[in-house]
């Protein structure tokens, strides 16, 4: 009776978004009177933090500080249409969309600007901070704010902007069946240590090591916060969850959470991860986006690892003692398989 | 069935409604004096998310009969914070990003209450074992238990 320890590797390419008869974001942009900026999408923050990067996004695009501006998802009524959150789009989907939306309310902010500062719209920048200036003479400038009000009040103007952001449909060629629905991929490696019990089956993940390629990474605490949760989700996928564990058979499902095994804050596993930033040329300054990939690694990698130690190749999920000590038992034992690295 | 009074502290000030014998501590919370701080999530005592604290202990208020409260001090994430300040939990909580959706987040902040005020310095297998009763979907815990470890040294620092 003894523990063995494993590890497994896992590489994935994964695309952003979806072909299912198109694949559009939409976003609008207006200012209120006191120059601060709403932006309407219909896709939700699921807490992966789509709002923050979507404010960041809009803020860099308008030209004004990320303070000014307020991502509003509230309701797909009255929003402009949207997919919605999933398929790995948030980032690269609906930030280009806001991309576009910015770029038109921006425009309308110059020449708001430009016809209170009698100048050519062509001429002005914004600092960022609240302001407008004629490149080269800061002296010569209005706020954000004031531009607001006499668009409002003065001009007439509304200072908005649509934005869509659409993948068309790929068809599948007839002759071939090719087709192609991919933007954008990202990338990732990672890879698992564990260690089996051979007489209880049971497996404990003790590290994770991993590298994601996700394009620019817009908010580089939130990429780290979503691919730790995602990590732990792909451990609980891997050893603990599954709401049919004898599928197709129905039964014996789990009703709540006293009979649904998820790994509790005790269980979690030392994770490193190294985000390697190769901005996308198709994405929001440069941004693709984890999403689902956070996740989806850790599973195959856990696999492979519990391979790697007892020579037993579980390949439904998740992997629990008992199928590792079935596993076990028509091998005839462990079968440790050689080991590479330290 | 008659509903029968209850009266208790909450968050510091006194409150009072009409509940029946059975009802929850939760329910009445969130039904009865429209106080949304504690969640529902399982209605059982397995997520940890209606956490409050009665008198100081934490408790899961689901489990929690509304009429054995009478006389007592509950305290939900609402009470928290201190006017405009942010209670160095929910600093920590914000600083060390350990919020993804937020719906775990009222039970987690009562737990870590609970824990640095009958234990200000935890190691961090006692703050494990603090939130043991506490299910994130999201975050992978390890941002709550830094946050947590990080609000207990804080502390220390502003006392001195
Ligand atoms: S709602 Fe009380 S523990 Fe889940
Ligand atoms: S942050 Fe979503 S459940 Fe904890």
């Amino acid at each position: 009776m003894a523990r063995h320890k494993g590890r497994g590797m896992a590489s994935i390419n994964y695309p952003i978004g979806m072909n299912l008869g198109g694949d559009p974001s939409q976003a609008l942009i207006h200012s209120n009177p006191d120059g601060k900026f709403t932006v309407a999408l219909s896709a939700i923050d699921l807490g992966q933090g789509m709002k923050q990067v979507t404010r960041q996004v809009a803020a860099e695009t308008l030209g004004v500080p990320v303070e000014d501006v307020y991502v509003d998802t509230a309701d797909s009524d009255t929003g402009p249409h949207d997919m919605g959150s999933f398929a790995s789009r948030g980032t690269h989907r609906m930030g280009n969309a806001v991309i576009a939306a910015a770029r038109e309310a921006r425009g309308v902010l110059l020449e708001a600007a430009a016809e209170e500062l009698e100048v050519n719209a062509a001429d002005l920048v914004t600092d960022g901070r609240g302001n407008i200036h004629v490149r080269g003479a800061p002296s010569r400038s209005i706020t954000v704010r004031a531009t607001a009000q006499a668009a409002q009040f003065k001009q007439g103007k509304t200072i908005a902007g649509r934005g869509i952001f659409l993948i068309p449909l790929s068809a599948v060629d007839a002759e071939t069946g090719e087709m192609n629905p991919n933007t954008a991929f990202a990338h990732a490696c990672l890879v698992a240590d564990v260690e089996v019990d051979d007489e209880t089956g049971e497996v404990a993940l003790l590290g994770i090591t991993s590298s994601y390629e996700l394009g620019r990474a817009l908010n580089p605490k939130m990429v780290e916060q979503q691919l730790v949760g995602g990590a732990w989700m792909g451990q609980s996928h891997a050893l603990y969850e599954t709401p049919e564990p004898y599928y197709p058979n129905p039964e014996h499902g789990p009703r709540d959470f006293n009979e649904y095994l998820m790994p509790g804050p005790g269980d979690i596993a030392p994770y490193s991860v190294t985000i390697l930033e190769r901005p996308a040329p198709d994405g929001p300054f440069g941004g693709k986006g984890p999403g689902e990939m956070c996740a989806n690694p850790v599973l195959p990698a856990v696999a492979n690892a519990v391979f790697n130690a007892v020579g037993v190749r579980v390949d439904e999920l998740p992997i629990t003692p008992e199928k590792v000590l079935r596993g076990l038992r028509a091998n005839g034992g462990a079968k440790p398989q050689a080991r590479r690295g330290n | 069935m008659a509903k029968s009074p209850v009266q208790f502290r909450l968050n510091g000030s006194d409150r009072a409604t009409f509940v029946d014998p059975g009802d929850n501590l939760l329910v009445t919370l969130r039904r009865g004096l429209n106080e949304f701080g504690p969640k529902y999530g399982c209605g059982q005592g397995a997520c940890g998310v209606c956490t409050v604290l009665i008198d100081g202990e934490p408790h899961l208020s689901c489990l929690t009969l509304a009429v054995a409260c009478e006389g007592r001090h509950v305290e939900t994430v609402s009470g928290m914070a201190d006017g405009p300040n942010l209670h160095p939990l929910q600093n920590a909580f914000m600083d060390n990003f350990a919020a993804q959706c937020g719906f775990c987040t009222p039970g987690m902040l009562m737990a870590a209450r609970a824990l640095l005020e009958r234990n200000p310095n935890p190691t961090r297998e006692e703050v494990i074992e603090g939130i043991a009763g506490n299910i994130c979907r999201c975050t992978g815990y390890e941002p709550i238990i830094t946050a947590i470890l990080a609000a207990a040294g804080n502390r220390g620092q502003r006392q001195a």
